[in-house]
């Protein structure tokens, strides 16, 4: 087990180093600096400031101060627009919203999705299993961009009953369709695979021997076919994860929550590098750390996961 | 275990040999081959091929649809710009099917100009993505060894990169275009096609007739190419199918948040964008004309994905 986890850190950290590499190349390749404007400032005074910000030094050194920043201090660096706020800040104030209705939305996605596809599974071809085939079809193409318009026409025009976005410091009205928007398509999903998963595991013939035991269906069904079912959801736990994370951006954006994807969007328009590649390693990291999470409990859980 | 479709011929023909020994050429009925087999399996599915007819009525809309508006896309209708939400509504008079947007420029134009931006991009994601990962794959599953294993985990690493903010930083860093978003989304969209046909390729590579190739003296690079590749085909449809309406939501997101193509070009994504902005005044033709095309394309995408499955494939379900 140990030989393992150290296999799969040496994967996740090189590509951690890989990810901030790319991007700060990247911001390199940009066209002009960080402090170029439509009036140009005088060569000296240019010099100064980008003396200042260490960035008449050779890009390698750049880089490791970068890295080292990130490593040693948790220090995004300063933004490139906001003269009075570094990297930090914003992601000190913008994650904490995401966070909290990303996690709400996870797992309702997760708790919801199983329990419906369960539910379709063990009736299946009744009415209850129809519709939950109908809404993971419908879903599918009901992306949070546009579960997020629809649910404002809905609640917020036709019936307002719900504010249609903003915070205002986490009031639960505020966070009700950021979750629904956010949660609807994967919630849909993960039903769809645990009730194909149920399924087939209930056509098993340790299943059928369960019953010609005589035991009852509800001790079948927590005992023996809930593990195998939601085994493989495992492995879809990370993309899930990976796809909050990136429609977290939309929810922000569209509801204007003050979220960090909010801050993500604004400064893609303003070409403030120093934040978007905060953001994305931030995420990144997040990715790779949630994925390797899921990987070892995975292995834990599972024992027929070679190591 | 799934089969390939070169093995469950071989399969059906052996069983049929057995079975009819005794037929005479005459009383041998006309050749039906896999794909023609297949072909049935997904015209009887009905759900298929409406979809698939969906997919081409959208196609011939993006293709023709220009064709019968006096208006273009960027022309603004100046006796309707300022008050759009009385006189911009849908209508057949003055030219306007779809009405217009906040602008006063038709709506119809536009939805049909973003209609082909958003095919497009669906269709060269995918074609990048089935020609990278095909070969990405194939070459890695059949060279195997080391080569395999540091192939993949370059796959792995890249899969682990959250590649919505790489493609946005793209786009912002290198301008925003549509030549970038296909570098973007083909960058990073073969990633899983290339696992898929890696996998299916392991299974081939052990199989009598790559090795007679091999024991010929067939060079690697034709194995793969002549053997393997063809014999791929059918997943490789499968799941380009599928991945074509997930390269249209990756466009639309990104052009959902402003950052995707620039005015006067226009996409599912930024029309809904547009749309779901200024329903607050009433004008929901905004909104609803492009969602409709959006998820009914998808849908299709969809459905004629699963058809596909199905038919090519119908051990795997």
């Amino acid at each position: 087990m140990l030989s393992y986890i150290l296999r799969r850190l040496a994967v996740a950290l090189p590509t951690l180093l890989l990810l901030v590499v790319v991007s700060f190349l990247m911001m390199q390749l940009a066209p002009g600096g960080p402090f170029t404007s439509e009036r140009p400032l005088p060569p000296e005074v240019l010099a100064n400031i980008e003396a200042q910000y260490g960035l008449d030094k050779p890009l390698f050194e750049q880089m490791l101060r970068y890295i080292g920043g990130i490593l040693v201090d948790f220090d995004f660096g300063p933004s490139y627009r906001y003269k009075d706020r570094s990297v930090n800040d914003i992601i000190a104030a913008g994650f904490p919203v995401t966070l909290t209705y990303g996690s709400i939305a996870f797992v309702l996605a997760v708790v919801i999705g199983v329990s419906l596809g369960i539910a379709a599974a063990l009736n299946h071809n009744s009415w209850l299993d129809y519709f939950a085939v109908g809404i993971s079809i419908g879903a599918q193409v009901l992306p949070n961009f546009v579960m997020g318009p629809l649910l404002v026409l809905v609640f917020v025009l036709a019936l307002e009953w719900l504010p249609g976005g903003g915070w205002n410091g986490g009031k639960w009205q505020h966070i009700v369709l950021p979750v629904i928007a956010l949660s609807t398509s994967y919630m849909a999903s993960i039903a769809r695979l645990t009730r194909s998963s149920m399924l087939e595991v209930l056509h098993m013939d340790f299943i059928r021997t369960a019953r010609a035991k005589g035991l009852p269906s509800h001790y079948i069904i927590w005992r023996h076919a809930l593990k195998p079912t939601l085994m493989p959801l495992f492995s879809y736990l990370g993309p899930t994860f990976v796809a909050m994370v990136t429609g977290s951006v939309v929810i922000d954006f569209y509801f204007a929550t003050g979220g960090i994807g909010y801050f993500f969007v604004n400064s893609a328009f303003n070409r403030d590098y120093a934040v978007m590649m905060g953001i994305t390693i931030l995420f990144g990291s997040l990715t790779i750390t949630f994925n390797l999470i899921v990987d070892l409990l995975y292995a834990w859980i599972d024992p027929k996961i070679r190591y | 275990m799934r089969f390939s479709l070169a093995e469950r011929f071989s399969i059906f023909n052996g069983w049929r040999r057995t079975e009819k020994d005794a037929w005479t050429p005459q009383e041998l009925p006309a050749g039906r081959s896999l794909y023609a087999d297949a072909r049935r399996r997904f015209l009887r599915n009905k759900a298929a091929v409406c979809s698939l007819a969906v997919i081409l009525l959208v196609f011939i809309f993006s293709l023709v649809g220009q064709m019968i508006t006096p208006w273009s896309n960027e022309e603004i209708d100046w006796e309707i710009m300022g008050s759009v939400s009385d006189l911009g509504k849908p209508s057949l008079t003055n030219g306007h099917y779809f009405g217009t947007d906040d602008l006063g420029r038709d709506l119809y134009a536009r939805v049909v100009q973003g209609t082909r931006i958003s095919l497009m991009v669906g269709l060269v994601g995918t074609l990048i993505a089935v020609v990278v990962g095909t070969l990405y794959g194939a070459i890695s599953g059949y060279v195997g060894g080391r080569t395999d294993n540091i192939m993949m985990r370059i796959v792995d690493i890249l899969q682990s990169v959250p590649y919505m903010f790489v493609i946005i930083l793209l786009l912002v860093v290198f301008g925003r275009s549509v030549i970038m978003l296909f570098v973007g989304i083909g960058l990073l969209s073969w990633l899983d096609m290339s696992r898929i046909v890696r996998g299916q390729t392991l299974s081939l590579k052990n199989k009598e007739f790559v090795e007679a190739a091999r024991a010929s003296g067939v060079p690697s690079a034709v194995i793969i190419l002549r053997h393997i590749i063809p014999n791929l085909l059918g997943i490789v449809v499968v799941y380009a199918t599928l991945l074509v309406p997930n390269m249209i939501l990756t466009e639309s997101f990104i052009s959902f948040l402003g950052l995707g193509v620039q005015e006067p070009n226009t996409s599912w994504g930024a029309l809904i964008s547009e749309g779901a902005s200024s329903m607050q005044y009433g004008t929901l033709w905004q909104l609803f004309f492009p969602l409709f095309f959006f998820v009914i394309s998808l849908f299709s995408f969809f459905f004629v994905g699963d058809g596909l499955r199905d038919a090519l494939d119908p051990k795997d379900r």
